[in-house]
């Protein structure tokens, strides 16, 4: 839809210079290097691979609900992967397993969020044309669209895909004989993540360097939204830990393929010795989870800006504690990367620093406290419109509580004996970081639908999708729990060969079911977008009354987002009922001296600022560097 | 006096450093991150014991004084540029390059100096594997640079860079300088770990 305003400004510019931004179908629809259109090709990837993902899901749930029955008619799918007596492959099951992990955790939770709204909200909220690099953008696309193609593919190899889980631990992931998904499988794999870091770095690098550069005029630090700042500790952190993980894999292929002993000591295998001597298994470890920690972050963060400016924007209230939803997300950001070996508590590490690990990971309750209870405070006496977006984000503030006191037990060493590689675990982290971060990306999507395709989704379909959704994301991992401390270990192809488990055969039963349902329910809001692109109901310019400034855009912003002038900013993104004010919001790009009314002394200060600061623009000589920047670019052009 | 006391106060325009170079620092970051992983996991490795000691090639002292210079050259280049002077900018330039390509084949033949000494990349104790991987992926990096600084040269040679478009030049030598500067942290690392 926003393209086909770009198709109209193409007719009317004859220059040759513009013609790489308004060009023919491939340059505008496919490899585009318009940030809002890079946004969408993300955003649909994502769900395209969380369509997948959730299927595999279901999948190896219906294994776990109903391990008897046969699922003889999933043949036409899965084809030799069913076994002669109708059921799931156990080594098919464990690539399930994996495959489902890795599509999440990266490409939907970190493409599918980060990259479709880190791309379509930074510079449509800080007033910027465009990310700095448009090409690079593009690239980090095309570079992420490739890494996917090859992790599709690999689902279809004979061998099947790469199966050790989504952390690849060595020896099971550097042996081709362990397993046969560690075959070509691991190989593709270890190829898709390659190509998926660099995506991830590329967009990272353009994300930080747009927030940081090319803010409009006034949009000071102290005035960004909440979602900026996430997006941009998000991107942060993914230029700090990823690079690890791309070394560690570096290490892993030489293990695999060249013969280097990295990770690889004194291995039997059918009774054969194996050359390799004197690597570390644990070494792959620390590595892994210097990123792997940092990556749950770099999942959540994008979810909860997306959250904070959702539900300031739906309680009619100012977010509460602005500068400490700050304060804590950079807390967040800083010790995500010192409790990495929380993940390792059983690996025979020194139990001293075991100890160390834990204190760090309980310190991190206290940021993630100041947050839960800062979206409380402002949805405390707010004047709540309950919008799809707003239930999903305090959705997203339920599972984060129930999640994350959980965090509490598997964060502490000592409990840990008990609940590694349980169950439990995957409970914890399926509430607090996958479930969570999905309702923060679905209020992403119901929110700035609108403002994407130029209108509305269906609320009612909305509603249905959330209260499936909810419903069925408790019924599914809160049972989980006491199966886990029940010690039902993660990964187990079957359960009914062990008398002790027999007990939960009818909860597992449930959570099969809940999850079945919830994976329907998500169908609705597949059916809601598609229709809604075309069919739904016109939004708008700002459907919400919102105070950001991608609201001040025209309904379907072309390349460059505003047609005249970028506005300027004067105040906070947040200024909702304030007192005397006219309407129940100020947007950003008013200043102070319209709104007399409502300003407190402090402001009336400030209009002073504000009519001499357009000549001080001019006078002070800040025209120079910009023109300077534009030769440059321009010389480079040649 | 209190007019330009505002000034200061209120710079509404925010900081503005060319994105391209701002881009080109957290891209560097990014490598040093990835070196800081594998240096860490050298430590953290060699922590564990089973750890064999060899000689490092007399080669690496060479291809270091080499690396030194070649940023010498680079930054008379960009010097030259500054004050327009394009033969020394051009010769500036063309010397880093014919040292950068000099230090990648150094870096070659101190592994076939390795090899001599029996330390191979493959089969052995992780300390041997160890070397071939930091130098070899720093020498990658190497080839990035020396394409970057071949673009720059084109341009010189095409007259393109000058006092008023440093921008390009500016960038190729802070990546110059940074990669240089890896290798002798690199260096310095594997001497330190090798007493």
């Amino acid at each position: 839809m926003a393209t086909a305003e770009l198709k109209i400004a193409s007719d009317t510019h004859h220059d040759e210079h513009d013609h790489e931004h308004h060009g023919n179908f491939w340059t505008n629809y496919v490899f585009s290097q318009d940030h809002k259109v890079i946004a969408k090709q993300f955003l649909i990837t994502g769900i395209f691979w969380a369509l997948i993902g959730g299927a595999m899901s279901v999948i190896f749930r219906l294994q776990l609900g109903f391990p008897n029955a046969t699922v003889e008619w999933l043949k036409p799918l899965l084809g030799d992967w069913i076994t002669a007596d109708g059921k799931i492959d156990p080594e098919f099951y464990l690539a399930l397993v994996t495959m489902h992990g890795t599509i999440m955790v990266f490409f939907v939770l970190t493409a599918g969020l980060s990259g479709t709204f880190s791309n379509y909200l930074i510079p449509l909220q800080i007033g910027a044309r465009d990310m700095a690099s448009g090409f690079m953008n593009m690239l980090s696309y095309w570079f992420f669209f490739v890494s996917s193609v090859i992790m599709f593919s690999s689902i279809f190899i004979e061998t099947g895909p790469a199966s050790g889980s989504w952390v690849i631990y060595p020896p099971l992931s550097a042996l081709p004989q362990a397993m046969s998904g560690s075959g070509l499988g691991m190989t593709l794999w270890l190829a898709s993540m390659a190509l998926f870091i660099v995506s991830t770095l590329l967009g990272g690098i353009n994300y930080i360097t747009t927030v940081i550069n090319m803010r409009t005029n006034g949009m000071s630090f102290s005035r960004l939204p909440l979602t900026i700042w996430a997006f941009f500790l998000t991107a942060t952190i993914g230029l700090l830990s990823f690079p690890v993980l791309l070394s560690a894999a570096l290490l892993l292929i030489f293990d695999r393929h060249f013969g280097t002993s990295f990770y690889l000591s004194e291995i039997y295998i059918n009774g054969e010795a194996l050359p390799n001597q004197g690597g570390s298994p644990i070494l792959f470890q620390h590595l892994f989870w210097f990123l792997g920690h940092p990556e749950v972050y770099i999942v959540l963060l994008p979810a909860l800006g997306i959250t904070s400016e959702v539900i300031s924007t739906n309680s009619r209230k100012p977010i509460f504690g602005y500068k400490a939803m700050i304060g804590s997300m950079i807390g967040i950001s800083v010790l995500s990367f010192v409790v990495w070996a929380h993940h390792m508590f059983v690996t025979g590490m020194n139990p001293f620093l075991g100890s160390v690990f834990t204190l760090l990971t309980l310190v991190i309750a206290i940021p993630s406290a100041v947050k839960v209870f800062n979206y409380m405070t402002t949805l405390w006496g707010g004047n709540i419109k309950f919008t799809t977006g707003m239930l999903f984000s305090i959705g997203l503030v339920s599972f984060f509580i129930s999640g994350g006191l959980t965090g509490l037990f598997v964060g502490n060493s000592a409990v840990d004996i008990q609940l590694h590689d349980t169950y439990f675990v995957v409970a914890h982290f399926h509430l607090v970081m996958g479930s969570a971060t999905f309702f923060g990306l679905l209020a992403g999507v119901y929110h700035w639908f609108p403002k994407m395709f130029g209108r509305m989704m269906n609320e009612k379909l909305g509603y249905i999708h959330f209260w499936l959704s909810f419903a069925g994301v408790y019924l599914v991992f809160f049972p989980l729990h006491y199966i886990g401390i029940a010690g039902f270990p993660r990964r187990y192809y079957s359960f009914t060969n062990f008398n002790a488990f027999n007990d939960f055969t009818d909860l597992n039963m449930l959570v099969s079911i809940a999850a079945i349902i919830t994976f329907g329910a998500q169908l609705i809001f597949v059916f809601n977008f598609f229709y809604s692109i075309f069919r739904g109901r016109l939004a708008s310019l700002n459907p919400w009354g919102s105070n950001t400034l991608e609201w001040t855009t025209p309904r379907f912003p072309g390349h460059g987002n505003w047609p005249g002038e970028i506005p300027t900013v004067y105040r906070w993104p947040y200024d909702y009922s304030k007192p005397g004010a006219k309407e129940d919001f100020i947007m950003q790009n008013v200043p102070y001296s319209e709104t007399p009314e409502s300003n407190t002394p402090e402001e009336n200060e400030l209009i002073k600022l504000e009519l001499s600061n357009d000549d001080l623009i001019i006078q002070a000589g800040e025209e120079t560097p910009k023109k300077q920047n534009d030769q440059d670019n321009t010389q480079e052009h040649n | 006096m209190s007019v330009s006391m505002k000034i200061v106060e209120k710079p509404e325009r925010p900081l503005a450093m060319n994105p391209k170079k701002f881009a080109l620092w957290l891209f560097m970051i990014s490598i040093v991150m990835m070196f800081a992983a594998l240096t860490s996991a050298y430590i953290v490795r060699k922590g564990d014991g089973n750890w064999r000691m060899f000689e490092l090639p007399v080669l690496f002292w060479y291809s270091t004084a080499v690396v030194i210079l070649s940023s010498v050259g680079m930054q008379i280049g960009v010097m030259a540029a500054r004050k327009d002077q394009m033969a020394k900018l051009k010769w500036g330039l063309l010397s880093t390059f014919i040292l950068g390509v000099l230090f990648l084949s150094g870096q070659f033949y101190s592994w076939k100096e390795l090899i001599v000494g029996n330390v191979y990349f493959t089969g052995g104790n992780p300390s041997e594997s160890f070397i071939y991987v930091l130098t070899g992926v720093h020498w990658l990096h190497l080839v990035s640079g020396l394409i970057f600084l071949g673009i720059v040269l084109f341009d010189v040679l095409k007259l393109k860079v000058h006092s008023r478009n440093m921008n390009r030049i500016e960038m190729c030598a802070t990546y110059w300088h940074f990669l240089g500067g890896l290798w002798v942290y690199l260096f310095a690392f594997l001497l330190y770990n090798h007493q």
